[in-house]
């Protein structure tokens, strides 16, 4: 057998590894992407229809979220932007690009994102020519990670339909509960927005009381997480206040108003 | 046995690599809090080890020796790139919930240790046999640990309810320990134990002797 460990054979072998390497995970990068950008799609075109109440059995995801408005909107002024192409919005290099977006201080910044955008992505479904809900993204962070989800509101922009996180790295069983069926139905009918517009809702810890008044305000903690249960709150404040979706909400409210 | 059989089938009982080598631990605690994720993740590592044992086998006699273990690493590193991607593509959610753990079978002993103990030295068939083999070992003790920790701290087996839990309004209160990655600790160690009672060669020797309890000693002099 010829010698192998030559200088000039170490580096034909090392140089063509890295070549037959290279073009076989580029191939099934490139072959696959489309597959895993739908399926990613997919998932949180599945997570915002849950949100809403909106899922049906047996019907595909894609065909179900044709209902679906999608705006972006400009979270300083709380109006609709017209002149950003929904398809190329993303929220990653939104948020991290200084032009688009803000640095939170730490007094604003209850849901740990450093960063926020100024735009972000809004869903509305409407009923016929009758706005039925609207699909607000929120994130903010938990225990070992951000919790990414959607929340979705009545016409009133104060009663929850719905809650749903898409993306967390919470502790399976305790933290990870916010993905309970159960947990998640409690939501629910629950108020965000007191009669003068500050944001009350919340997880508490243990069960709520529910001949208290606050009672349409609060949500059970998940036992043994209490972490995760605050940053949910937090994330609540933070995206429904004046920082979040506040003024978007005031702006609907008003149109509301100027249309009756 | 035939050479091949002895490659195929040593390593889930006789030559267990989590149970008799004790390696790619760290995998078998992180994954197994639930059987569908386990199994993807154990098809996963096997297709990764058989395919890494072929292709270092297939190239062997022209690796040099000074840059080996930058080839295998290499070679493992690719197919485990390819593996996650595939995932992405066909099973987004599993890859979602696997997340970081596909991309540690990089550094899964097991992979790196039959690449280097057995593809570097025998033919690429049975390499390849070999390292299914091993694969099938590596599965049955995390397929056994997933099915303990997902009973006991979920109620469920393969996803369906055997127990009601009382969060869904049923009488067992579920174990959450068995949910945290301590508790595949407990598992394996008790699964290790099991397999030595059976297959008592497997028992290592001492390698010292625990010196005499002084107070016995006295007592006995007494």
């Amino acid at each position: 057998m010829n010698n192998n460990d030559t200088i000039k054979k170490t580096l034909i072998v090392a140089i063509s590894l890295c070549l037959v390497c290279s073009a076989l995970i580029s191939f099934s990068a490139v072959e696959l992407r489309d597959l895993q950008e739908a399926n990613k799609t997919l998932d949180k075109q599945n997570k915002i229809l849950s949100a809403a109440g909106l899922l049906e059995e047996g019907i595909d995801t894609s065909v179900l979220f044709e209902s679906i408005n999608t705006k972006i909107v400009n979270l300083e002024t709380g109006l609709f932007d017209q002149n950003i192409n929904i398809t190329d919005y993303e929220e990653g290099s939104f948020s991290r690009n200084p032009s688009t977006s803000i640095e939170l201080s730490s007094d604003v910044d209850i849901a740990l994102l450093k960063r926020r955008e100024n735009f972000q992505t809004v869903y509305l479904h409407y009923e016929g020519e009758l706005l039925n809900a609207i699909i607000l993204p929120v994130r903010g962070y938990g225990l070992w990670g951000t919790m990414k989800g959607y929340l979705a509101l009545e016409p009133n922009f104060k009663t929850i339909i719905g809650l749903e996180f898409f993306d967390h790295k919470e502790t399976p069983g305790l933290g990870g509960e916010i993905d309970n069926p159960k947990w998640k139905a409690i939501w629910k009918g629950k108020e965000v927005y007191s009669d003068n517009g500050d944001v009350l809702i919340s997880v508490i810890k243990g069960s709520v009381d529910k001949s208290s008044n606050d009672s349409k305000y609060q949500v059970d903690g998940l036992s043994g997480a209490t972490i995760t249960s605050n940053g949910v709150s937090n994330l609540l404040s933070f995206w429904l206040g004046d920082m979040g979706y506040g003024p978007l909400i005031d702006n609907m409210k008003l149109q509301e108003t100027k249309d009756v | 046995m035939s050479k091949a059989k002895e490659a195929l089938l040593n390593p889930i009982f006789n030559d267990n690599p989590i149970a008799l080598q004790i390696l790619g631990i760290c995998s078998a605690l992180a994954v197994t809090g639930n059987l569908y994720i386990t199994l993807i993740m154990c098809v996963a590592l096997t297709s990764v080890v058989t395919l890494s044992n072929l292709s270092v086998s297939l190239i062997r006699n022209h690796i040099p020796t000074n840059i080996r273990i930058i080839v295998q690493i290499s070679i493992i590193a690719t197919l485990v790139m390819l593996v996650d991607e595939v995932l992405q593509a066909f099973d987004y959610e599993s890859s979602k919930t696997l997340s970081v753990f596909v991309g540690l079978i990089v550094t899964n002993c097991i992979v790196m240790g039959r690449a280097e103990a057995f593809a570097m030295k025998n033919g690429p068939l049975l390499s390849a046999i070999d390292g299914f083999g091993n694969g099938l070992g590596y599965s049955i003790i995390l397929i056994i640990i997933a099915i303990i920790r997902e009973f006991i701290g979920a109620g469920t087996f393969y996803g369906i309810e055997i127990m009601p839990l009382t969060t869904n309004g049923g009488w067992y209160l579920a174990n959450n320990f068995f949910l945290t990655p301590a508790s595949s600790f407990f598992i394996i160690g008790f699964t290790i134990w099991a397999l030595r009672e059976w297959k008592t060669d497997q028992i290592e020797k001492p390698e010292f002797k625990i010196s005499e309890n002084s107070l016995e000693a006295e007592k006995r002099a007494v």
